[in-house]
């Protein structure tokens, strides 16, 4: 804690007080904890008024939208208030796919959260003791978590193409595809295996995938960073105990790893769960994929029903706070022990 | 052989495999991307599974094609550029504006719920872009800023400023509070250490912040798609290679070199800083 000492100069914010003024005056001088606490406010109120006019206040208003008749073309002259109705409420949970979406949003966002913290840990255990070119490939697997989405989004969209794409290409050359296969545009793929059918959501998985190969980066660098933290002795007594590989990752370096992990799993998944650009780029929502805010997005420009998309974006924000409730309430109290 | 031995030589041969998959699957797509860029399209549909480009075929006319003003037949993708770079410098700008003094504050003084805001700031996140761009495309609409790039560069603000306070804050805890006594002791206001002492040493994780926050500005596609999709004059990069690749009328071979000057940028900004960047998005996850 920074402790001023008492003879400094007063801060601005003291207003007429200066340390010049003559002895015997009636207010004390101020302590140094109370200066702090001033100087805290007067530091931290321009970043929380930002904050407060771009984000706080438009997430009022979202709630109060939600609640309103609003259509973008009478919004003009609409006032803040006025309009009651839980109509957006009746269409966003009566609409045609709104379950079935709220299903692929939650399978969307467990798997790539499971998917990208998996092959993060992999990457991070691979990469953990140097060899020739490990900093050149730490740097390049960053390369698809800084890359633009859209560029890269294009890039998958070109290369799963039936028509020109390299995959379906190579897949005819090795495996003998009889067929291109439309990776983002089929709902579900027939697959053949040992006499039995399956049906695979298969632009469901694309996506899942895409997302994997973009955010593992992200776990990977975070694991990194504790797995080199870890001290080398605990795993040495380890080793010398006679433990083997497994043995010293299962109860040597993953409790060392659980809560990084943890917090990787669930930052991913708020992450994940509210994500647009990469369902909206890759699939366009369609095929299986509509995942909850592609519908607010189309609520919005397709219909410019701002109270339906307010709707939509509210209950997606509470689904998402009523899961991570219930991970807190189960969970959260481990977490806290581990770290 | 005992389990050991076997774990030993097992995880020995799959730590090459995991690493020679992760070397493909992170710099095929990239190396694809650029070689697409290079050939002409019908080369592309005649061939679509090579994976090298051969010297009758090499070409840079997409990028003259990308690159050139739309009145000149091209896509306009400089004044793309231009746009994003704008828009982008901008939103550094106002996010370290905004940024540096509520990070210090929650970093060094203990004010009155200087918990809750730095709480605050953070859960911010549990919150999905699309519950900010209903009303901030409502209010944009009303102020006839919604297809302005200096709206846009606010409403990167509110994408941003959480994590540059969360990235900076995570810096300044670790200079030393003493330092700040001495310049105290100094005769320094509060404002004079921080502008004198604190921000010079935090350089560092100042220029990390503004390289990540302008990262996000420049990679952005949904804000960009909602404020700016009617007037092509304003399109971002990322906008217009979205809305490009929509259509069939445009070759994807030069849209593939639309993705290549995008990318570049970033991807320069990132190998020049690697070590500073991840360091500062990761500082604190080791001292868990």
């Amino acid at each position: 804690m920074t402790t001023a000492p008492a003879g400094t100069p007063q801060r601005r914010h003291t207003g007429g007080r200066s340390t010049d003024r003559p002895a015997g005056r009636v207010r004390r001088p101020m302590t140094a904890s109370r200066r702090a606490n001033r100087a805290g406010l007067a530091f931290v109120s321009p970043t929380f008024v930002v904050v407060l006019v771009v984000v706080i206040l438009p997430i009022l208003w979202t709630v109060l939208l939600a609640f309103q008749h609003a259509k973008l073309v009478d919004i003009q002259g609409m006032g803040l208030f006025g309009n009651w109705t839980l109509d957006n409420f009746h269409q966003v949970f009566g609409s045609a796919g709104f379950w079935s979406s709220l299903t692929t949003t939650l399978l969307y966002t467990a798997g790539a959260t499971f998917g990208s913290v998996a092959l993060g840990l992999v990457a991070a255990l691979a990469l953990r003791k140097p060899f020739r070119g490990r900093g050149l490939l730490r740097a390049a697997m960053l390369l698809p978590y800084v890359a633009p989405v859209v560029a890269v989004s294009f890039v998958w969209e070109v290369a799963l193409s039936p028509q020109y794409g390299v995959v379906n290409n190579w897949g005819h050359r090795l495996f003998g595809w009889d067929d291109p296969i439309a990776f983002l545009s089929t709902r579900s793929y027939e697959v053949h295996l040992l006499g039995l059918h399956f049906d695979v959501p298969l632009a469901l998985l694309t996506v899942i995938a895409f997302e994997t190969w973009r955010y593992f980066p992200f776990a990977f660098l975070f694991i990194l960073a504790r797995l080199q933290a870890v001290p080398g002795g605990l795993e040495e007594a380890a080793l010398v105990d006679g433990a083997t590989t497994t043995q010293r990752f299962r109860h040597i370096l993953l409790p060392q790893l659980m809560p990084v992990i943890a917090l990787l799993c669930v930052l991913r998944f708020i992450l994940t769960f509210n994500k647009f650009d990469d369902v909206y780029l890759l699939t366009g929502g369609g095929a299986g994929t509509d995942v909850a805010a592609v519908r607010v997005y189309d609520f919005l420009t397709a219909r410019y029903d701002v109270g339906a998309a307010a709707a939509q974006a509210l209950v997606l924000a509470v689904s998402l706070m009523v899961l991570m409730g219930l991970y807190f309430k189960f969970f959260g109290n481990k977490v806290q022990e581990e770290s | 052989m005992s389990r050991a031995q076997f774990e030993e030589r097992f995880f020995g041969v799959a730590r090459w495999v995991v690493i020679a998959f992760l070397a493909v699957i992170t710099v095929v797509p990239f190396y694809y991307m650029l070689l697409l860029s290079l050939k002409p399209i019908d080369a592309l549909l005649l061939d679509p599974g090579s994976l090298w480009v051969s010297a009758k075929d090499l070409t840079l006319s997409t990028y003259r094609d990308v690159l050139r003003s739309t009145d000149d037949g091209g896509q306009g993708f400089l004044k793309f550029l231009l746009n994003s770079a704008l828009v982008s410098l901008g939103t550094v700008a106002l996010t370290m504006l905004a940024a540096v003094p509520g990070a210090y504050a929650i970093s060094r003084l203990k004010f009155f719920g200087h918990r809750q805001v730095s709480a605050l700031f953070l859960a911010v996140y549990l919150f999905p872009a699309t519950l900010l761009a209903v009303p901030l495309f409502v209010v944009f609409a009303k102020l006839h800023l919604s297809s302005s790039l200096f709206g846009l560069a606010v409403v990167y603000v509110a994408q941003t400023v959480p994590v540059a306070i969360y990235m900076l804050k995570n810096y300044l805890v670790t200079i030393p509070s003493s330092i700040e006594e001495a310049a105290a002791l100094d005769g320094c206001s509060r404002l004079q250490t921080v502008r004198k002492v604190v921000l010079p040493l935090a350089l560092p994780s100042l220029m990390a912040t503004g390289l990540y926050v302008f990262m996000i500005a420049w990679n952005e596609f949904l804000f960009a798609l909602l404020f700016l999709a009617a007037d092509p004059g304003k399109w971002t990069v990322p906008l217009g290679l979205a809305q490009l690749s929509n259509g069939v009328e445009v070759p994807k071979t030069v849209l593939m070199a639309g993705s290549v000057v995008l990318t570049i940028p970033v991807v320069l900004l990132f190998f020049a800083a690697e070590r500073l960047l991840t360091e500062g998005l990761t500082s604190g996850a080791d001292k868990s």
